[in-house]
């Protein structure tokens, strides 16, 4: 059943894939461009659609495995419809990022190890900077940054988005 | 409409600066206020602005109501969300949309100032209040070259930018100058580069001049990866045009007609400005083919990064615009001969390229009364860390390290003590107290050990274990490095892995001569300046924090109470019920004792885990830290 369903996924994914290539003219060149576009689409790079990308930009599927996990920002893994950035640069370490990160994963109940929770709604990375120093410790939620975290604050934060009340703004 | 010719533009400018209001009330869109709910500020402004106006129209005719303008980053990011009104300078901070109501009744009908939202500070008892934005202490010492439109104008707007003089410069290089005198010009001025290296921008600019080439590239670089570092982004979301201009006015310089922005993915915001910037450019004829009626024609692409660190370092930049992964190569070749598709290349970060329409305007004495005779100019700094005013600054050159964090940033939060400032981010340094009168330099920060950087400026104080900052920074720069040359990939393995063991208490002396020892090695042999440079924030710490590392590695002791292997975890016999619970929890079995008689921790065996303290009932679990004194 899973296979199938997969299957019916992938075979849209190409059309989709089809356009994205296009519209980067087939360049090599451009591949960075081209992954970020699919994973933005699929929310990750399927090992199917890598063989294919390399096919069609006539490059080694090597070549396009070695650059797609070169860069922090791809996943090879399927990621949750909410990425949430927990910011672990200097002035967010000095200021406590690790208590921050410990709530988000307790909130979300991930055991170690675990990236994304079962249900695909989020998915935990830390991120070096998101340039938000004055607000630290700070993360993002897709494309929204939040500051001057606690417990309490994090909580209302995952709590509006589990109920799909997004792009809430700020503190 | 499409600028013609360098009169047409220069009308326009004439005309903006005359129609554009003077009454304005701006609200700062930087990232830290928007986060703090500036966009319903703003939002509110303009909904009563809006209602406000018909009264007005109504009853006062001559008086245009204040216009507001969503600005880019003002500074003080600490009291955000900020807001300003023009033609006073007046600065509200950490305004509400509560406060909207008072600021139109008083401020902006009758121009009274409201006291409660002004900046003020305690001294002796007394209250003193600052309402005008050039009085506030913070930005009192602070020069605004880079930042000059930063904060005060719409940076989604080409017509605010215009009313700067905006494009002026590329217009004045265009038009009567030739490219030799652009770089003489650049190359007088003495602007270095402000990605941290320090490289003179004109020299760099007349390397890629005189190679012969079909093609050449300029190439921005906004992959701002330091952690604490943002004055990179606040122009890229502040000013985008300054940066865009910037690079039209290189790229004539070196006889480029395309250009590259490469911007880091995590900074959306500054992409889609950058795209607008660059969109409204092309329409405009300011960009694109024959600029300005002339025969130079130059555009503009943006490439988002995909998160990799090493991809700061020119090379590895190159590497990754071409689509491969993002690994620096040996120099030479320089870029400036064989660079972006093997073509001549001139990579300058956004800071620099901001400050040169100012100084092809201004002139290059101008710039240089600013600064140093070997620095000349400004720089800007992310203030952040343990400091009362975090934010965006920018000072002049050979301002001392006291006078950014006790004037502009204001001392130290809770008042607690000055401990260190980590300048340069994890290619920098810590510097300790005696350096707090050493003028911000290039060459000033070098010889103490530590680097300019692109600017992030970190304060600690005594909370913070510098070993542990020492371990967090081997931690990101291990994490990316990207493994082509032995020294950086193994070398930075072999450095955390000694570091942690100091933070974890296992460490011996021998281990902290070995991390020294490595250290100069991944300094000396290390292909690109990511691993040249990982090892300063260890050396600087030796050198200049040793005794700290004496106390983690014999004592066992972390005096800022930071690491975890200090902590000891002890029974309170008085309150021990001898109930077993912490027993049963501890996952290492280091837990003895029988009914009736209070129980007792082994600390040769105990992982500090906590589990005993969250499991007791009585609150029996105690913790302590280590003192020097305790064996």
């Amino acid at each position: 059943m899973e296979g199938v369903s997969q299957e019916v996924a992938l075979g849209r994914s190409f059309e989709k894939v089809n356009a994205i290539l296009k519209k980067h003219a087939y360049n090599p060149s451009n591949l960075v461009g081209i992954l970020q576009e699919v994973q933005e689409e699929y929310r990750y790079l399927p090992e199917e659609i890598l063989t294919y990308i390399a096919t069609a930009l006539g490059v080694s599927p090597a070549y396009v495995y070695g650059v797609a996990t070169f860069y922090a920002q791809f996943s090879l893994k399927p990621k949750g419809k909410n990425i949430i950035r927990v910011c672990d640069g200097t002035a967010c370490h000095v200021k406590g990022s690790s208590a921050v990160l410990k709530y988000v994963r307790e909130y979300l109940g991930l055991r170690e190890g675990e990236e994304t929770t079962p249900d695909l709604l989020f998915t935990v990375e830390t991120v070096a900077c998101i340039g938000a120093c004055a607000l630290a410790p700070a993360m993002m939620v897709n494309d929204d940054v939040y500051g001057l975290l606690d417990e309490e604050k994090v909580k209302e934060i995952l709590e509006r988005y589990e109920e799909g009340r997004e792009g809430a703004d700020g503190v | 409409m499409v600028f013609k010719d360098r009169v047409s533009l220069e009308a326009k400018v004439a005309e903006l600066k005359k129609s554009m209001p003077k009454r304005k009330v701006l609200v700062c869109g930087g990232l830290g206020c928007l986060a703090k709910g500036a966009q319903r500020v703003f939002d509110l402004l303009v909904e009563r602005l809006e209602t406000e106006k018909l009264s007005w129209t109504v009853e006062k005719i001559e008086e245009t109501p204040h216009h507001p303008v969503k600005t880019g980053c003002m500074g003080l990011c600490e009291a955000g969300p900020l807001v300003m009104i023009e033609p006073q300078g007046i600065l509200y901070l950490r305004v509400k949309p509560e406060d909207v109501e008072e600021i139109i009744e008083e401020t902006l009908k009758k121009g009274v100032i409201v006291e409660r939202l002004v900046y003020q500070e305690e001294k002796n008892g007394r209250k003193e209040l600052w309402p005008l934005m050039k009085d506030v202490p913070f930005y009192r010492k602070q020069v605004k070259v880079v930042l000059r439109n930063c904060g005060s104008i719409d940076p989604e707007s080409l017509d605010e930018y215009l009313s700067r003089d905006g494009y002026l410069a590329l217009a004045k290089v265009i038009t009567e100058m030739s490219p030799d005198d652009v770089i003489g010009e650049i190359t007088k001025s003495g602007l270095r580069g402000r990605g941290g290296g320090g490289f003179p921008t004109g020299r760099k600019w007349q390397f890629a001049r005189v190679v012969k080439a079909d093609k050449k590239y300029i190439i921005c670089n906004g992959d701002e990866g330091d952690p604490g570092a943002f004055m990179d982004r606040s122009v890229m979301e502040g000013d985008p045009h300054s940066v865009v201009e910037g690079m039209a006015i290189a790229g004539y310089a070196i006889g480029a007609q395309e250009g590259y922005i490469y911007v880091r993915a995590e900074y959306p915001l500054a992409v889609r400005r950058l795209k607008k910037a660059i969109e409204e450019a092309r329409a405009a004829g300011l960009l694109g083919q024959n600029i300005l009626g002339t025969s130079f024609s130059f555009d503009i692409i943006i490439r988002e990064g995909a998160g990799a660190f090493v991809c700061g370092e020119e090379t590895a930049l190159i590497a990754s615009i071409e689509g491969k992964r993002g690994m620096p190569n040996p120099r030479p070749p320089y870029p400036a001969n064989r660079g972006l598709w093997g073509k001549p290349t001139v990579i300058n970060n956004v800071e620099t390229l901001a400050n040169v329409p100012a100084i092809i305007l201004r002139g290059a004495e101008w710039f240089r009364s600013f600064g140093t005779l070997t620095s000349p100019g400004t720089k800007t700094f992310a203030l952040a860390g343990k400091v009362k005013n975090t934010g965006l600054v920018e000072v002049p050159m050979g301002i001392t390290i006291r006078e950014l964090v006790f004037d502009i940033g204001g001392g130290i939060q809770n008042d607690r003590a000055f401990k260190a400032v980590q300048v340069g981010g994890p290619s920098g340094g810590c510097l300790t107290e005696k350096h707090l009168d050493l003028p911000i330099d290039y060459d000033s920060l070098c010889g103490a050990g530590a680097i300019m950087g692109s600017g992030g400026l970190i304060v600690l104080d005594e909370d913070t274990c510098i070993v542990e900052v020492a371990r967090f920074f081997m931690n990101f720069t291990q994490n990316e490095s990207c493994g082509k040359c032995v020294p950086c990939r193994e070398g930075t393995k072999h450095m955390l892995n000694l570091l942690q063991k100091v933070v974890d208490g296992k460490a011996s002396m021998e281990d902290v001569e070995l991390l020294e020892k490595t250290a100069v090695v991944v300094k000396d042999a290390s292909l690109c300046g990511l691993g040249k440079t990982a090892p300063n924030p260890v050396l600087t710490t030796l050198r200049y924090f040793r005794d700290e590392y004496v106390d983690h590695v014999l004592h066992r002791v972390c005096p800022a109470h930071v690491c975890q292997a200090m902590k000891e975890y002890f029974i309170d016999p008085e309150k021990c019920r001898s109930c077993g619970k912490c027993a049963r929890v501890c996952p290492v079995s280091c837990i003895s004792g029988r009914p009736k008689v209070p129980y007792v921790i082994d600390q040769n065996q105990c992982i500090k885990c906590g589990s005993c303290f969250e499991a007791c009932p009585f609150d029996a679990i105690v913790i302590s830290w280590r003192r020097k004194n305790h064996e």
